[in-house]
C-alpha cells in the first residue's frame, strides 16, 4: 500500500534536520496530516457517513448500533468533554496537584470503551478518563489520584480497569501478561459471550519508542494472546512531533510482529467503535493480538504542567478544531433523527450537573492520615516499615501537647 | 515419607519448585530456557514435561516483558515464579520490579496482590564472564514493595523457595550460585518453625558475630571453625532475609559478644552492612565494644575472574575483619 506524500515514512526520508530553524519551516511546510488512504473513517469531520480506508469490513458493526446506543455515546462524549474541562479549571485554580486533559480524544476513548465487555479488562496509561468513564469508574477516583489524596485505590478486578500507568509503557506488558492467564483460564475462544474475554491495553504515539511496547508486541505475537494494543497517536509526546519518535507509520509496525495493524480516524467515534468491536471479537475468538492506531489529535497541553504554545502552531490547533469528535458526530445524529434539540439540551444540563458535582466532591475532599504512607505496602507486615509507622506517630504525639498534632 | 535426603541446592530448589508446583494449579514457571534444557542451571529440570508448557514457559529473550508478563499473570491470579538467568541480567527488567511489582499493592490501597517469586542465581566466585557474577541485593532490599532473601544451605533452599511462592508479597529470591552443587541433608517431610523472614543463629559464639548471607555463610562458617582452633569464639548468623532484616536476632547476638563483623560480597558502599551498622549502632550501642566491621567486595566494579579471590571475601579476611573488631 502506497503511502502518501506527505506521511511520516516519506517525511522521514529526507535528511534529519538539526537545525531547530529548518525543523520549523519543515512542520510548516508539512501541515497538519489528514491520515492518509489506509485511515478507516465512518464519519468525516462533516458529519457525512463514509466508507474510507476499507471501512466497509467493519460498518456493519455500526448498523446494529440502536438509535439509543448512538445517543448514549453521545452523552458519553460530552459528559467527558464536561468533566474533564471541570478537572483542568479545578487544577488550575489549585484544587488539583495536575490534570491530564483528554480534550480532543474523546471519540478514541468512547469509541473503544463502548466496544468492551464487562469480562474485558483494559490497561490504561493516565489519560484514559473516558475508558474510566465506559468502566463505570466514578470520576471522583481519577480526581482523587490527581489531587495527591490517592495513587488509583481502586480495585481493578472490580471495573475490569487496571491503575493508571504513568511509566510509559509498563502497562502493554502487564496487559500482555493478563492475557496470557485469560489464556491459561480457558477463557478464549469458547463461542460463549459471556466468556471469552479479551484485553486491551493503551499507549500514546510517543510510548512506540519504548522497550516494553515492543516486548508487548513479542510477546503476545508469540503467544497469540487475546490483547489488542490501542495507540491514541495524538501527533504529541509532550512537544515531539511523530518525525522525532518513528520513521514508519505506527499501525505498520504491526505487521513484523505478526499481527494485523489498522489506522483509524480517532475522532470518530463509528470508526472507533466499529474497528475496535471487531478487533476485540477477534481476540476473543482466539485469533490473537492486534493493533490499532486511533489517528487524534490532543488539543490541550500535555499536562497542565506543559506550555505547547512553545512547540506547535495555534494554525495546526485550528485545523483540528474543524476534525472535532463530538461536533461531526452531533451533526450526523441531528441529520439522521436519532436525537432532537430537547434531548443535546438534556445532555447539556447533566454536564452542568456533573461538572458542578465533581467540583463540590473535589473541594469537599478530605487529605489522607498518616498510615496511607505506611498501609499495604506489603500484605504481611514488614519490621522496618512498621518501625517507621510508629516512629512517625511518636514523633506527631510528640505535638499533642502544644496543640499542632 | 521420604524423610531425609541428601542433597544439591540445586536439586532441592527443583524438588521445591515440583511441589509447589504439585500443591497449587496456579504456579507458573517462566524464563528463558527453563523448558526443555530445564534452566541453565537445570533448576527447572523436567518441569515441563510433567507440568506441560503453559505452566513451564520458555520466554522471549527479553527481561523485562518477562516480569511485566508475570505481574499481568498475577493479576490474573497466578503465582509465577520467574528465573533471571544471571544476577547481571536483571537490569532490563528493573523498571517492572520496581515501579510496577513493588508498588501495585500499595497504589491499589491493597486491592492488588503481586504473589510473584523472582529468582536470580547471584554472586561470584565461578570464574565467569562479565556481568554474571554480582550481588545485587542493595538496590531491591532498597525498594519498599519488595521483600528479599537469601537461601545458603539446601534445606534453606527447599523450604524457603516454597515459602517465597506461597508469600503473598512479591520476592526477590536469591541462590548462591557457586554453592548450587553443595550438599546437605534436607527433611522433604518435617516443614521448619523458622518463617521465611528469620535470621538463625547457624553456629553460636561469644566474642564476635558473623552476620551474613547467601554465599558467605559457608565462608563465615568456616572461618568461625578455624578462628576456635585459635581459640576465638565466633557466631554466625544467616540473616536470611535482607527485607525485612530480623534485627531482634541480630540484636541478642551483639548484645551477648559486643562486636559485629558483617559479611557479603556485594561492594561495601550503601551495601546492606551499611544498614546493618547503622541500626545497630543506633540499637546496640552501650553494649558494643568495637565498631560495626565490614568485610565485603571491594568498591569497584566486579573485576575479571583470573582475579575475583582478591576481590570476593574469604576465610581470611573475614578473620582479619575479627581481628580488627577485637582490636579495640
Amino acid at each position: 500500500m502506497p503511502v502518501s506524500d506527505n506521511d511520516v515514512a516519506d517525511v522521514s526520508r529526507e535528511p534529519v534536520a538539526v537545525d531547530h530553524h529548518e525543523s520549523t519551516l519543515r512542520s510548516r511546510r508539512r501541515g497538519p496530516y489528514d491520515g492518509g488512504p489506509d485511515m478507516i473513517q465512518l464519519l468525516d469531520p462533516e458529519g457525512q457517513r463514509v466508507l474510507h480506508g476499507g471501512a466497509e469490513e467493519y460498518a456493519h458493526h455500526v448498523d446494529a448500533l440502536t438509535p439509543e446506543d448512538l445517543r448514549g455515546f453521545y452523552r458519553d462524549l460530552v459528559l467527558v468533554r464536561r468533566f474533564d474541562l471541570e478537572a483542568t479549571a479545578l487544577q488550575r485554580q489549585g484544587e488539583l496537584g495536575l490534570w491530564v486533559s483528554l480534550l480532543g480524544q474523546e471519540a478514541s476513548q468512547i469509541g473503544c470503551g463502548r466496544a468492551l465487555r464487562p469480562q474485558d479488562h483494559a490497561f490504561p496509561g493516565y489519560r484514559e478518563h473516558g475508558i474510566a468513564w465506559c468502566r463505570g469508574l466514578d470520576p471522583m477516583r481519577l480526581i482523587a489520584m490527581y489531587r495527591g489524596v490517592d495513587r488509583c485505590a481502586w480495585d481493578p478486578a472490580e471495573f475490569g480497569f487496571h491503575t493508571y500507568t504513568i511509566v510509559i509503557g509498563n502497562q502493554a506488558l502487564l496487559g500482555t501478561g493478563y492475557a496470557m492467564g485469560v489464556q491459561r483460564d480457558g477463557a478464549v475462544g469458547t463461542g460463549d459471550p459471556e466468556r471469552d474475554t479479551a484485553v486491551v491495553a493503551f499507549m500514546g504515539d510517543g510510548a512506540t519508542a519504548q522497550g516494553d511496547i515492543n516486548e508487548a508486541f513479542v510477546f503476545a505475537g508469540v503467544n497469540d494472546s487475546p490483547i489488542v494494543f490501542f495507540c491514541q497517536n495524538n501527533q504529541w509526546a509532550i512537544s515531539e512531533p511523530n518525525e522525532r519518535q518513528m520513521r514508519s507509520p505506527i499501525y505498520k509496525r504491526a505487521d513484523g510482529f505478526g499481527f494485523p495493524g489498522l489506522r483509524v480516524d480517532g475522532n470518530d467515534v463509528l470508526a472507533t467503535y466499529a474497528v475496535t468491536k471487531e478487533m476485540m471479537d477477534r481476540a476473543r475468538s482466539g485469533q490473537g493480538p492486534s493493533l490499532i492506531e486511533a489517528w487524534t489529535y490532543r488539543m490541550a497541553a500535555h499536562t497542565t504542567s506543559d506550555d505547547p504554545t512553545k512547540y506547535r502552531f495555534s494554525a495546526d490547533v485550528e485545523l483540528w478544531k474543524l476534525r472535532d469528535p463530538i461536533a461531526r458526530f452531533k451533526t450526523w445524529l441531528a441529520h439522521e433523527g436519532h436525537a432532537d434539540g430537547a434531548f443535546f439540551k438534556a445532555v447539556d444540563a447533566e454536564a452542568d450537573e456533573l461538572a458542578a458535582r465533581v467540583r463540590t466532591a473535589t473541594v469537599e475532599m478530605p487529605d489522607p492520615g498518616m498510615d496511607e504512607i505506611f498501609d499495604h505496602v506489603y500484605v504481611e507486615p514488614h519490621a522496618q516499615v512498621e518501625q517507621d509507622r510508629a516512629a512517625l506517630r511518636a514523633y506527631l504525639d510528640s505535638f499533642e501537647d502544644e496543640g499542632v498534632a | 515419607m521420604m524423610a531425609a535426603q541428601r542433597m544439591t541446592i540445586a536439586k532441592a530448589l527443583n524438588a521445591a519448585l515440583r511441589k509447589a508446583m504439585e500443591a497449587d494449579p496456579k504456579v507458573l514457571v517462566q524464563g528463558e530456557d527453563v523448558g526443555k534444557l530445564g534452566g541453565v542451571f537445570r533448576i527447572t529440570e523436567h518441569l515441563q514435561k510433567d507440568f506441560g508448557e503453559d505452566r513451564v514457559m520458555d520466554t522471549p529473550l527479553a527481561e523485562s516483558g518477562i516480569m511485566g508478563t508475570a505481574i499481568g499473570l498475577a493479576l490474573r491470579g497466578y503465582r509465577p515464579v520467574v528465573e533471571i538467568q544471571f544476577d547481571g541480567f536483571v537490569y532490563p527488567a528493573f523498571d517492572q520490579i520496581v515501579s510496577q511489582l513493588a508498588k501495585l499493592h500499595s497504589r491499589s490501597r491493597g486491592a492488588i496482590k503481586l504473589p510473584v517469586v523472582v529468582r536470580i542465581p547471584m554472586g561470584g566466585g565461578i570464574g565467569a564472564v562479565e556481568h554474571h557474577s554480582e550481588s545485587n541485593e542493595a538496590y531491591f532490599a532498597h525498594t519498599l514493595g519488595l521483600k528479599v532473601v537469601f537461601c545458603s544451605n539446601p534445606t534453606d533452599a527447599y523450604w524457603m523457595l516454597q515459602q517465597a511462592i506461597a508469600s503473598d508479597d512479591p520476592i526477590i529470591f536469591y541462590e548462591p550460585k557457586r554453592r548450587y552443587h553443595e550438599k546437605g541433608e534436607v527433611d522433604l517431610d518435617v516443614p521448619p518453625t523458622l518463617d521465611l523472614f528469620s535470621a538463625r543463629v547457624v553456629r553460636e559464639g561469644s566474642d564476635v558475630t558473623l552476620a551474613c548471607y547467601g554465599p558467605m555463610v559457608k565462608t563465615c562458617l568456616d572461618a568461625a571453625a578455624v578462628a576456635a582452633e585459635e581459640g576465638r569464639s565466633l557466631e554466625v548468623i544467616d540473616l536470611r532475609s535482607v527485607s525485612p532484616l530480623d534485627m531482634p536476632t541480630l540484636e541478642a547476638s551483639v548484645r551477648k559478644t559486643g562486636r559485629l563483623v558483617v559479611v557479603h560480597e556485594a561492594s561495601g558502599y550503601v551495601g546492606m552492612g551499611a544498614e546493618i551498622a547503622a541500626r545497630v549502632t543506633e540499637s546496640c550501642f552501650y553494649s558494643l565494644e568495637a565498631p560495626v566491621i565490614r568485610v565485603t567486595g571491594w568498591n569497584a566494579p566486579y573485576p575479571p575472574s583470573k582475579i575475583e579471590e582478591l576481590f570476593l571475601p574469604d576465610l581470611d579476611r573475614v578473620l582479619d575483619g575479627v581481628d580488627r573488631a577485637l582490636a579495640h
